[in-house]
């Protein structure tokens, strides 16, 4: 017997009883559109993150300072100020640490912005020139602070995209004078935005001369005779270099500060972060995925039940087939294609509507940023190969307790 | 052409050994119509069901056209059930949801024979169903039922057409059709046919009856002068929902 003839007696059974195989078929429609939305749910959060934190700069390794050890007295983690300017002046020297292209110190103090009577919460980040190419940042009007706004001191800002819109509005901030803790800035440039939520946004910044915020902006100390800075970003000559670079830093910094036992600052890398995160969005989207297979398993065992109970009803139709000629092979495959069709065809519905709500969940505007899932192929073709598979693991049994009746017993069934 | 020899068949039911058959031989010749008697228990259907190999004699050997086939097994009987035998059943047996023309061609399906539609069709024509080829079974009589199933099990050209009570839920006309049917089949197709009945009326139409008795053959004669079924026809008059 071919093939095409099991797939016609076998579409033309689940005819019969549409109301059943639809009923069949839904639990593996649930299943395998739960397995398919979590997924790419998952991995468009995975890269909505991602490639925020990308978007922070590339090749990134964060300077923090670290616990300092005064008389047995241990500090907090990054409640000392050990990092200073010399630390960032001594990291941009090749000599010091080849891998690094770049050397970002920055000093954070937060104030009261006015301008032009509108007011705003400010995190004003006092920065050096390099600070623009090293956080990955664009200028959309006027300029980034400039190594003379940092050797003048000067009493400029940058503004963060959404600071410019929260201080002006629509008008054009560039030239406007901008009263920070009662000190006045004068705007010479406007970030692009960055998008993200995050709260370390580029986007509601105050940037001004690292200078200019450690001379005229309060709290500022000096440590070893130097000025202190709140954390210096580094950036990388390649991926590939970050833990040379790590290196290079951590005996920089150590020689720098004399240390003989622990650390008083602290390494990450983008890359740190970028896996860490990866690595627990990837394990919440599994274990989402495995409950979802929990309900495919149950649809399985759903077509097994519907399918012994269609055996014992159609034994007679069965004991007929055997008797005039239907091998056990031709009775298998008969049933087994039953099975496979509700799961199979169950799969790729479950497919298409796991997409649709993929395709919702990413049309949703979570603040900015959006999640990106899309179903991929290689998704999709393990929901298929999976559903197929419990159609055959689910539908073997049944089919073979078909093949195996007895013909005279068959034929005599009621 | 059927040649038995020392069958014998036991059961195992629970504790109970229930011997069926007890050293039976027979031989049926081709263009043979033997009735097989007797009562409930005798083992009758059991040598239909060994003469139609949907069942393996204990002991004893079958012989079909030359070839020993007591020992076939699981596909092979599937096989010859396929190709050797055809099937008429008391409840007709047909599959409800298909076609009549489907029902006959079920056979030719499971055999890989090409040409299905055409040769399905000539045997209903040779049943005189060929006007109902696409009905359903509920959308024929009883008796239209049991000529579709005739026509199932001569579309393979068997060996041999086993028929068990094949009247037994007719009428008494529709009866006599299909013994009409199966008297013209045997007298002009040559074709051997063993019908299993309890109706002495049904058994006077065949050539031969064996009656069986606790598993033994009681008596094996042949019939002097079978009753033509359609005379008796010819002389019933027609109920009018069939005119």
């Amino acid at each position: 017997m071919k093939l095409w003839e099991s797939v016609r007696m076998a579409l033309g059974a689940l005819g019969a009883n549409k109301v059943r195989s639809s009923l069949t078929m839904l639990g593996i429609i649930i299943g395998v559109t739960a397995v398919i939305s979590l997924i790419s749910i998952g991995r468009g959060a995975q890269g909505a993150i991602s490639s925020e934190i990308e978007g922070l700069g590339s090749n990134l390794i964060y300077i923090t300072p670290g616990s300092t050890s005064q008389g047995g007295v241990r500090t907090a983690s990054g409640s000392a100020l050990t990092l200073t300017m010399t630390d960032a002046v001594a990291l941009e020297d090749p000599l010091n640490a080849p891998s690094l292209s770049g050397v970002a110190p920055e000093v954070s103090r937060s104030g009261q912005a006015v301008a032009q009577g509108n007011n705003t919460n400010a995190r004003i980040i006092g920065v050096t020139a390099d600070y623009e190419r090293v956080r990955n940042l664009d200028v959309a009007g006027g300029e980034f602070i400039t190594p003379e706004h940092v050797e003048a001191g000067a009493a400029v800002v940058v503004l963060g995209s959404q600071s410019a819109t929260d201080l002006f509005g629509d008008a054009d901030p560039l030239g406007q004078t901008v009263y920070v803790n009662r000190v006045a800035f004068q705007v010479v440039g406007v970030l692009e935005s960055k998008g993200g939520s995050s709260f370390t946004s580029p986007d509601e910044g105050f940037y001004v001369p690292i200078t200019t915020a450690q001379s005229r902006l309060p709290g500022s100390q000096f440590y070893r005779g130097s000025r202190t800075v709140s954390s210096i970003a580094v950036q990388v000559k390649d991926p590939s270099l970050v833990d040379q670079a790590q290196e290079e830093i951590r005996q920089t910094l150590r020689r720098l500060h004399r240390l003989t036992e622990e650390d008083d600052f602290s390494l990450q890398s983008q890359q740190d972060f970028l896996s860490a995160i990866s690595q627990v969005t990837t394990i919440m989207t599994l274990f989402l995925a495995a409950i979802a297979a929990i309900s495919l398993l149950v649809g399985g065992i759903g077509i097994m039940n519907i399918m012994l109970v269609s055996i014992t009803e159609r034994t007679r139709e069965i004991g007929i087939r055997k008797a005039v000629g239907a091998r056990e092979r031709d009775i298998l495959f008969q049933f087994l294609v039953e099975a496979m069709f509700l799961s199979l065809v169950g799969g790729v519905v479950g497919i298409l509507l796991g997409a649709g709500i993929a395709g919702i969940i990413s049309g949703i505007d979570l603040g900015g940023s959006r999640l990106q899932s899309s179903v991929e192929l290689d998704v999709a073709a393990l929901a298929v190969a999976f559903s197929a598979g419990v159609g055959l693991f689910f539908g073997v049994y049944p089919a073979w307790r078909a093949a195996r009746l007895n013909p005279i017993d068959a034929l005599r069934s009621e | 052409m059927i040649e038995l020899t020392n069958i014998s068949k036991t059961y195992r039911m629970g504790q109970v050994e229930v011997r069926a058959l007890r050293d039976v031989s027979l031989h049926i010749g081709p263009s043979e119509m033997v009735a097989v008697m007797g009562p409930s228990g005798s083992g009758k259907s059991t040598l239909m069901n060994l003469l139609g190999f949907l069942d393996q004699p204990t002991t004893g050997t079958y012989t079909l056209n030359g070839t020993d086939v007591s020992r076939l097994k699981g596909d092979r009987l599937a096989q010859i059930r396929n190709r050797e035998v055809g099937f008429v059943f008391q409840g007709f047996n047909l599959l409800p949801r298909q076609t009549a023309l489907q029902n006959v061609e079920l056979p030719l399906i499971y055999g890989g024979t090409d040409r299905r539609r055409e040769r399905a069709l000539q045997a209903l024509e040779a049943v005189g169903l060929a006007d109902r080829a696409h009905h359903r079974p509920n959308e024929l009589s009883g008796g239209q039922q049991q000529r579709v199933a005739i026509a199932r099990s001569l579309v393979n050209d068997p060996s041999i057409i086993l028929a068990d009570e094949p009247t037994g839920n007719l009428d008494s006309r529709s009866g006599e059709e299909v013994m009409a049917i199966f008297q013209r089949l045997n007298r002009e197709q040559g074709i051997t046919l063993a019908i299993v009945t309890h109706d002495p009326d049904i058994a006077a139409h065949t050539k031969r009856v064996i009656r069986l008795r606790d598993g033994r053959i009681e008596s094996d004669e042949p019939v002097p002068s079978p009753v033509q079924a359609d005379e008796v026809l010819a002389g019933m008059p027609v109920p009018e929902v069939w005119a």
